[in-house]
């Protein structure tokens, strides 16, 4: 299949109108907080893993919860497209959230699995900016890489629990700042009381430093028994989301609640009638 | 407020200043568009590529180099060479009157200076979008007339 055609069928998944191919394969998220440096490190991955493996990019970001429009920026940080020789052994499409809550929309899991069944070997999904308890990736990636950067509090949020806990491979970024080792260190310190602990590597994507290794290890990233329930846990709540988000009162429900006062419990009852 | 549409946003060309583009996709943006910005410095090969992938029904070009009336045309001609003839092409930056009827020809849809209300733009987005006006369209139509 062409890229043209493959694009246009993406969009047709994407829009309700066709279902995707099922297939099995890597599907990775890259997830961690806003301008930790995601988009640069999937570029470094690009840079490294290409043209030998064609790898698939689905880049999220956010749509306006008030015009429902959106501004997609990340292509603009992947220096690697500029690179003809690599440029055609990858993807990438730019997604909105459009209605769904969380940081992906659950449409990603089609469109992943429709680049896997179009010979792509792997697909990266770069999530929206993600807090602490931003899990839902769990519901349609089988490795999670989570992305940390220095000055962004004490160590004790290296304990807290959440999203650290189903991470397959912690990634501190931005090596080259003052702080990252210490981040390091407090991520380290947590996980060696944890059983089954993922691996913590420190990265500049500037600098490059920790780039290879990265790149190597993201490609044989193990499948971790203790999240199984975490993931089937995201996949029931993404579908039953869904499920509302697909009534076709969902959004003149939103309109009454918004404008005639319909109060949360009646609205509730009619999306359910 | 009109369809949703994916419109890219593209920097054609060497000059370096990005400020019209990021306002033209945050107006895109507030009218409910999904808005793909590609950066500063990409060539034509590269915005066209993009388009595909992206799967975008417009193109909105920015140029404040000069160099309009040699990239905006080989932008449609690789675009027809590629087979996205639906694809509609509009342009701004500084492009004086002079240099347009040209632009039009090759199939250029509208073109805007400074000045221009961001509503404008997001009307002739929703014209276009009811109207077969691809750079692959026989239709001579160009916004303003």
């Amino acid at each position: 299949m062409d890229r043209r055609q493959l694009a246009r069928q993406l969009s047709a998944i994407e829009n309700g109108e066709l279902q995707a191919v099922d297939c099995d394969g890597l599907v990775i998220a890259i997830t961690g907080p806003p301008g930790v440096g995601k988009s640069c490190l999937v570029d470094g991955i690009l840079h490294r893993l290409t043209p030998e493996n064609k790898v698939a990019v689905l880049a999220v970001d956010p749509t306006s919860p008030i015009s429902g429009g959106a501004l997609l920026g990340d292509r603009i940080r992947l220096t690697v497209l500029d690179d003809k020789t690599k440029a055609e052994s990858i993807y990438v499409r730019s997604i909105a959230t459009r209605s769904s809550s969380g940081s992906i929309p659950s449409i990603v899991k089609g469109l992943a699995n429709h680049l896997l069944a179009n010979n792509y070997d792997m697909v990266l999904i770069e999530t929206v900016g993600a807090g602490q308890s931003e899990m839902r990736c769990a519901a349609i990636a089988n490795r999670i890489v989570v992305v940390e950067g220095p000055g962004r509090g004490d160590g004790i949020q290296a304990e807290k629990a959440g999203l650290l806990e189903l991470a397959d491979l912690i990634v501190v970024n931005k090596s080259d700042m003052e702080g990252a080792e210490k981040v390091v260190n407090d991520l380290t310190v947590s996980l060696t009381i944890t059983d089954d602990a993922p691996p913590v590597i420190r990265t500049s994507a500037i600098s490059g430093e920790g780039l290879d290794e990265l790149s190597n290890m993201i490609m044989n990233l193990e499948d971790r028994t203790t999240s199984r329930r975490a993931r089937a846990r995201q996949q029931l709540l993404m579908a039953h989301e869904n499920i509302l988000i697909q009534n076709p009162a969902f959004e003149s429900i939103l309109d009454r609640m918004s404008e005639e006062g319909l109060v949360l419990e009646e609205a509730l009852r009619q999306l359910n009638e | 407020m009109g369809v949703r549409q994916r419109i890219v946003i593209a920097k054609p060309g060497l000059d370096g200043h990005d400020r019209g583009a990021k306002v033209v996709a945050r107006a895109l943006r507030d009218g409910g568009h999904e808005v793909i910005y590609t950066g500063l410095r990409r060539t034509p090969s590269q915005i066209v590529r993009t388009i595909m992938d992206e799967d975008a029904r417009f193109v909105g070009l920015s140029s404040l180099s000069g160099a309009h009336s040699h990239l905006f045309p080989k932008i449609c001609e690789l675009l027809r060479d590629a087979g996205l003839d639906d694809v509609v092409v509009f342009g701004g930056g500084i492009i004086p009157e002079s240099d347009r009827a040209p632009l039009y020809d090759a199939g250029v849809r509208a073109i805007f200076g400074p000045g221009t209300p961001s509503s404008e733009i997001l009307e002739f987005v929703n014209h276009a979008s009811t109207r077969d006006c691809g750079v692959g369209s026989k239709d001579d139509w160009h916004w303003g007339v």
